[in-house]
């Protein structure tokens, strides 16, 4: 077992080495959901002044959503990764060494997850330097980076899943979109108790991204808020157990050697 | 050595896939120790699945085999511990340098973290990469990545190597080199070589024994001057300095002796009755028949001629017909 963790640690630096070597990767998830919270602040920054809205400041309402945002770039990324690696064969290079289908899922999700941590702390800077104040202080800042590590590994390992599922980078991409699409439905541009429209807040409050994003939300503007919080990492653990999961049986599966 | 021997045994060993051919149809075969065992074929014979099976990548149908004394279905880690494998694509990262490959290959094949600086310098130092070791793969040549891809295989210092097509598509230079390499591992260190290739000239200079496979069956086995000396008999080969002219040669040459079959260059070719003896006569025909030749060669049994003589089809540009789909 003492064997285990090199491996793991191995497999987690060649991801990292990977994304580092490649900026062109690694800058979209910093600069898209950044950019799209400025657009959303400028254009809804009224919103503010509605009767019951949770804070003074459009900014520290969107913060949340880069942090959910670019978790869900790890899927891609983890999963186009994964995918390239069978198409070219490394897969098979790894499964012809002594390693175990679960180091190297550990190894791959390792890499992801530190990547989503490196985010998230770009993200906190971002909203430091837009002058955004959190509310739960220093611990929950921790809480926050914390909580961004188990949405990028539940999400890192719905990416994988697809891929080994597939073994198609291009299949991973065309369910990116897929999973945007539960972002654009949830509440990451208004508190869900202030949507109108039945329908839509039913969706928002059926959707479990809305909790992901209610949970960070909560750290920045509410402070300690112990519903969101349970809700949020419990949606989240719930998601990071079932995608891993299902990504070690399907990785046993696409090992298929004797 | 675990397992005390490193010998392939491989006995009635079957592959089929669901849509198509048996892609390996009852194969035996024995691989003694040190030797170089040449796996010779056309594209889709089966060769590559026969490698994937005993690198315990693909399980068999039906059959067994036994690899390093280890059965492949019943003890694959224990087979995995023994073995190398360079498979077909070289299955490189391109944004990791190469010293990054021997580096991680070497931690997950449990290398003890003191040891694997120095196997790294000393694999790369074998292979001819010392100074390309710190850039990354994407700009390695051919050849360069088929010589990391050997390295890599030999991390763990494995009993036996598998190499399956280790030069297709490398220039005559980069291919020389890895024979050359290969060559020493047998020789030096006692490795055991199981080489697939599609180069007739590939299994004739290295290995000691050669299996020729086709449609998922040995056709022959045996070493390259055995299997050549079963054909005996040396061909004449003759082109006419018109095209018009191939018709008579044609009737002229095979007075004396067999047609061989078509292949791709454009001569006639007959495989002489009576040996060297006859050519004499047969250059006497040809100029009594008054066909001016822009060419004409007499040649010693190749294994081209064995597959031809086992398969009824010349080697090259045999895998376009019948190649099984997964193969």
């Amino acid at each position: 077992m003492s064997a285990v963790w090199p491996q793991i640690g191995a497999v987690a630096l060649r991801s990292i080495t990977r994304t580092a070597r490649q900026p062109a990767s690694a800058i979209p998830p910093l600069l898209f959901p950044v950019s799209l919270m400025f657009v959303n602040a400028a254009g809804l920054d009224a919103s503010t002044q509605l009767p019951g809205f949770p804070t003074e400041s459009f900014l520290a309402f969107a913060l949340a959503v880069p942090f959910i945002q670019g978790a869900l770039f790890s899927t891609m990324n983890a999963g186009t990764d994964l995918a390239r690696d069978i198409q070219t064969g490394f897969l098979n290079r790894l499964a012809l060494t002594s390693m175990r289908g679960s180091a190297l899922l550990a190894g791959q999700l390792g890499g992801i997850v530190l990547l989503g941590l490196i985010q998230a702390v770009v993200y906190l800077l971002v909203g430091v330097a837009v002058g955004v104040n959190f509310e739960s202080g220093a611990l929950g800042v921790l809480v926050l980076l914390a909580f961004s590590a188990l949405v990028s590994l539940g999400f890192g390992a719905l990416g994988s899943l697809i891929a080994l599922r597939t073994g198609s980078g291009e299949a991973v991409q065309g369910a990116f979109p897929l999973l945007f699409v539960f972002l654009f439905i949830s509440s990451f541009n208004a508190p869900r108790e202030l949507m109108e429209v039945d329908w839509f807040r039913a969706v928002a409050t059926a959707n479990p991204v809305s909790y992901l994003i209610e949970c960070v939300r909560s750290l920045i503007i509410s402070g300690w808020d112990g519903q969101a919080l349970a809700l949020g990492f419990g949606v989240a653990a719930a998601i990071a157990l079932a995608a891993i999961a299902l990504a070690a049986w399907a990785m046993q599966g696409r090992l298929t050697r004797t | 050595m675990a397992g005390g021997t490193n010998s392939i045994e491989v006995q009635g060993l079957v592959r089929e896939f669901k849509k198509g051919p048996r892609a390996v149809d009852g194969i035996d075969l024995r691989v003694e120790p040190g030797e170089i065992y040449g796996f010779l074929g056309p594209n889709g014979a089966g060769k590559s699945t026969t490698v994937l099976m005993l690198t315990t990548l693909l399980p068999p149908s039906a059959g067994t085999a036994r690899v390093g004394g280890y059965d492949v279905v019943k003890e694959g880690p224990k087979v995995r511990s023994v073995i190398g494998a360079a498979l077909q694509e070289a299955a490189l990262d391109p944004l990791l340098t190469g010293r990054d490959h021997v580096r991680l290959q070497a931690t997950l094949q449990g290398i003890p973290r003191g040891e694997r600086r120095g196997r790294s310098d000393e694999l790369l130092t074998r292979v001819g990469l010392s100074e390309a070791a710190d850039r990354k793969v994407k700009g390695y040549s051919g050849g360069m990545k088929r010589r990391l891809d050997l390295a890599l295989a030999l991390v763990h210092r494995p009993s036996i190597l598998f190499l399956d097509e280790p030069t297709t598509g490398l220039d005559p230079q980069s291919r020389t080199a890895l024979w050359d390499e290969v060559g020493r591992l047998a020789r030096e260190d006692g490795v055991t070589v199981f080489l697939t290739t599609q180069y007739l000239e590939e299994a004739d200079v290295l290995a000691n024994r050669v299996g020729i496979i086709d449609h998922g069956r040995i056709v022959a086995e045996g070493s390259p001057a055995a299997l050549k000396a079963e054909i005996g008999l040396p061909s004449v080969h003759a082109l006419p300095e018109q095209d018009a002219d191939r018709e008579r040669l044609s009737a002229v040459l095979s007075q004396f002796g067999e047609p061989l079959g078509a292949s791709s260059s454009k001569d006639v070719a007959v495989r002489l009755r009576e040996g060297v003896a006859g050519l004499p006569a047969v250059v006497r025909a040809i100029d009594a028949q008054n066909v001016p030749l822009a060419h004409l060669e007499i040649q010693a049994p190749s294994l081209d001629d064995v597959f031809l003589a086992k398969t009824g089809r010349s080697l090259e540009g045999a895998g376009e017909n019948g190649a099984a789909p997964d193969s």
